[in-house]
């Protein structure tokens, strides 16, 4: 990518004037993606871009500059561009030589970009196939295909030299279904950190059966109810609710900025027994896996919340350094045009010791939630909202109705106070991320879990 | 500096343009933006980040078929690159007659609105004037009121962007656009009661930014929910703050784009010359209003832009078009295509705006004995379905009695359907304010809706 004087060289120019810390992240990507709408292909579309940030830091002041120009000048250019934002003067810190960190190789087995573009686009077809056989219900499909890659290298001021390449493969499908209660939609859009091998797992007529039945259910659906209710998630569809509600609120930078409802509670009981909450970057083919984070740290397990006890936020390099810890690897950045901060990776509640059947038997009336949509969190104050896309009434301990239309409301801290029951199965969910307007790949997993009380916000009178 | 800057972008544009081999149509879409980011916390700078970025886009239509190909840079060779990957692209779509550029024919002698959308302060303003700002803004908040014990951060930020496109028809347009902003996010209160709020201000240029009126929202808008509990969950009139019946008028915008009633997503599809309003809602998308932060001369394909009512007092008249949907349509192009380099040009609104009523939003207040004002939302992308119409979000906000805020309330949902919400429109206010973001916010009152907490 670029040879290794001219990132010393770099760096040394970046701290020449003075500051406390300099690092240049240089990262190359491609991608293709695909769009199958109507019945035909509507949009094959390819890109590229290719560009180094570099970052200079000097007391609490971060300066920043990138640039495309990849050239020894062009690096020395943005280098002294970002040092002069951060204000650096006076003696600066000596770069370290710099020792290439070994990264275990990528175990992608069929690159993306080595797939002919047709075959790409067969899957497409044979979604769109699957879905509208799914049933006569569904009247409008539409399928994705996304893949990409990212060639990423990291040098930093304390002599660390790192490089990963991540190759990521996403497949949606949405239905739209209509009947007697007007027009419905369903999705399922899974994605991993793997090349074309995505499909061994995820057959695409899979994923738009069960895009299609979401949409079909829906037409059934009565709106939801209004008021306090159990709840329970099924595996894999509440892992964005607590990435939401509690992870955000464990990042170490909203921590630092008071921002944070979980601030100066390390080592208090957050949770009941047996609520353990972890991420891990390392889980080497879910959809927010690194070898290395954007700041050139090794992805790494890091339990948040052990047996109910709050052990431990999420750091990136700077909060850490001021800290004087070590990162725990969740420095991510969405491209080279961005400063890193604070992002989870793949997060997730581990599973417990009930019988999923046994929770839903265990709620005389309650929510069952399937999948979740989209949804936000003030960490400030903990408060969050979630749309729910697939549910069902929980009436003496069996499900009866689908329902439709509502939204999960909460705080937190309390609702993770108030998971009573947890599962022994276990599920992820794909989903992008959006903090400060960098949006990130991220995994969510959770076992099915009950908790005791939520407010959902249906449309029923 | 800013003409031959956009000049060069347009030499770029043209020789793409000119690489038609027979029978083949192409466009390149060419972008720089020249940007500056500062992050102030404590009082003191985090982050000051200033960045030029470029990428063009390039758009093949060849025997029926359409190929697109982006890059983030302007490097002759990767431009090469990304012809060679659209003309590939283009190979394995659908055939479609109705894909095809702009033409001098489509624009059929329309001339754009001159729209003076650039100001040189943004340039020419120093790094240092610009971090004084932000800092400014930040203590400005924190001195607003008593109760205010931090800022979670104040963010400026401007950008000076310049667009060159030009496709082998011959239809050829250039954009020159600045903007700048400031914001910052308030918390009030005790950590057991802690609340927040968001106050901003945005212009085309440097010297439009008042530090205060920052400082003075985000204070007001954190300390009135201080003390918020959920209230009991009933039916009630609700009034919507301008910023949120911006982000709602935006959700039935997307409903009323001819792409989502061709793709079957609209609910407002097939109901053209039907009342699917109150009499009170007109609904306008004006892209030559040069006060809109979405303003344009010309839309994303080179067409002109003008202004289009989409609802004439409750009545749909019809949908925003780009070329395509317009001829898949049988009509014609609105100049509504929206795009960035990196796609195809979609539909949508840039100056999207209810007309506003005649009476301040203390009158609508004062008009119904007790209701719901709704503050702020979240959940509105989940919780919305422009399809099915259902409308559920998260909200904080206030209760209103006697034309007066009482108490703070948070932690609740608020609930209706689009559609019935647009039929609830009791009146329109008088305060239209633009918005980041291609829409106008004004307070709305709706009749009812379900309100649910405890």
């Amino acid at each position: 990518m670029i040879e290794t004087p001219v990132v010393e060289a770099t760096l040394h120019h970046a701290l020449a004037g003075g500051g406390d810390f300099a690092d240049l992240f240089v990262e190359d990507r491609s991608s293709t993606s695909a769009t199958y709408d109507d019945g035909k292909v509507e949009e094959l579309r390819s890109g590229r871009s290719r560009g180094a940030g570099i970052r200079v830091v000097k007391g609490e002041t971060t300066g920043f500059a990138h640039t495309t120009d990849l050239t020894g000048s062009g690096l020395v250019a943005a280098a002294e561009a970002a040092a002069a934002a951060a204000r650096a003067g006076g003696a600066g810190t000596k770069v370290a030589p710099l020792s290439e960190r070994p990264t275990p190789p990528r175990s992608v087995v069929t690159l993306p970009e080595t797939v002919p573009k047709g075959h790409k686009v067969e899957m497409l077809a044979r979604a769109d196939e699957a879905a509208r056989a799914a049933s006569d219900a569904v009247s409008q499909v539409t399928a994705s295909y996304a893949d990409g890659r990212r060639r990423i290298l990291v040098a930093n001021s304390d002599g660390v030299l790192a490089r990963d390449d991540q190759v990521r493969t996403r497949f949606a499908v949405t239905c739209v279904a209509s009947g007697d209660t007007g027009l419905q939609t369903g999705s399922e859009a899974p994605g991993r950190t793997v090349g074309f091998e995505f499909f061994d797992d995820h057959p695409p007529e899979e994923i738009a059966r069960v895009a299609a039945a979401r949409a079909v259910t829906k037409l059934a659906a009565r709106p939801a109810p209004t008021g306090k209710l159990p709840v329970v998630l099924r595996r894999g569809a509440g892992g964005v609710l607590f990435h939401e509600a509690c992870g955000h609120g464990l990042e170490a930078d909203l921590v630092g900025r008071d921002a944070s409802v979980f601030r100066g509670r390390v080592g208090e009981r957050v949770a009941r027994p047996g609520v353990t909450l972890v991420d891990d970057g390392g889980l080497a083919r879910d959809w927010g896996a690194c070898v290395i984070d954007d700041e050139g740290a090794l992805a790494q397990r890091n339990v948040l919340i052990d047996d109910g006890i709050l052990t431990d936020y999420m750091w990136d390099l700077l909060r850490a350094r001021r800290d004087g810890r070590a990162s725990s690897g969740n420095g991510r950045r969405e491209t080279y045009q961005h400063l890193p901060m604070v992002r989870m990776t793949n997060t997730y509640l581990a599973p417990g010791t009930e019988d999923p059947d046994e929770i839903i038997r265990q709620t005389p009336y309650g929510l069952y939630c399937v999948a979740l949509g989209g949804g936000q969190v003030n960490t400030a104050t903990g408060d969050f909202v979630f749309g729910i896309t697939e549910a069902y009434m929980i009436e003496d301990g069996r499900l009866t109705e689908p329902v439709r239309g509502a939204q999960l409301i909460g705080n937190g801290p309390d609702a993770l106070g108030a998971v009573d029951a947890v599962g022994t199965d276990f599920e992820t969910w794909t989903g992008m991320c959006g903090k400060d307007g960098q949006s990130v790949p991220v995994s969510a997993g959770q076992p099915t879990l009950r908790v005791a009380e939520l407010t959902v916000g249906g449309t029923a009178a | 500096m800013t003409a031959t800057a956009t000049t060069e972008l347009a030499t770029t544009a043209a020789r793409v343009a000119a690489s038609a081999r027979d029978g083949e149509q192409v466009e390149a879409y060419v972008i720089r933006s020249r940007e500056t980011e500062i992050k102030v916390f404590a009082g003191d700078v985090e982050s000051l980040a200033v960045a030029e970025v470029a990428g063009i886009g390039i758009r093949i239509v060849a025997d029926g078929r359409q190929g697109i190909a982006y890059a983030g840079s302007l490097d002759g060779d990767v431009i090469a690159a990304t012809l060679a990957d659209a003309r590939d692209n283009a190979s394995y779509g659908a055939i479609d007659p109705a894909y095809g550029l702009a033409t001098p024919g489509d624009i059929d002698g329309r001339r754009p609105v001159p729209l003076d959308l650039w100001r040189d302060d943004v340039l020419a303003t120093s790094t240092d004037a610009k971090v004084g700002l932000a800092i400014a803004a930040d203590r400005a908040v924190l001195e607003a009121d008593p109760r205010i014990r931090g800022v979670e951060s104040t963010d400026y930020g401007d950008a000076a962007l310049e667009m060159a496109m030009a496709a082998s028809t011959g239809v050829t347009a250039e954009i020159t656009r600045t903007s700048a902003s400031v914001a910052s996010s308030a918390m009030a209160g005790t950590h057991d009661d802690t609340q927040t709020g968001f106050g901003f201000d945005a212009g085309r240029g440097f010297g439009d930014l008042d530090v205060d009126h920052v400082a003075a929202m985000a204070a007001e808008r954190a300390t009135r929910l201080l003390g918020a509990t959920q209230p009991a969950t009933r039916r009630i009139p609700v009034l919507l703050d301008p910023m949120v019946s911006a982000s709602v008028l935006a959700l039935v915008g997307s409903a009323l784009s001819g792409e989502a009633v061709l793709k079957g997503r609209s609910m407002f599809a097939d109901r053209v010359g039907e009342e699917i309003a109150a009499t009170t809602v007109t609904i306008v998308d004006d892209p030559t209003e040069a006060a809109a932060f979405g303003a344009s001369p010309v839309d994303g394909e080179g067409i002109p832009t003008r202004p289009v009512t989409l609802v004439a007092e409750g009545r749909l008249l019809g949908f925003l078009q780009n070329l395509y949907t317009a001829r898949r349509a049988g009509t014609d192009t609105t100049g509504s295509a929206v795009r960035s380099y990196a796609s195809t040009p979609g539909v949508g609104a840039r100056a999207l705006h209810l007309r506003a009523g005649t009476r301040p939003p203390e009158a609508l207040m004062a008009s119904v004995p007790e209701a719901l004002y709704v503050q702020s939302v979240s959940g509105l992308h989940s919780g919305t379905n422009p399809v099915s119409g259902d409308f559920s979000v998260g909200a904080e906000g206030l209760m209103v009695r006697d034309g007066q805020f009482a108490e703070p309330v948070r932690e609740l949902t608020v609930a209706s359907t689009l559609p019935r919400m647009m039929r609830d429109v009791v009146e329109v206010g008088a305060d239209l304010t633009w918005l980041p973001g291609g829409t106008a916010g004004v307070t709305l009152l709706v009749a009812e809706m379900t309100m649910a907490g405890a």
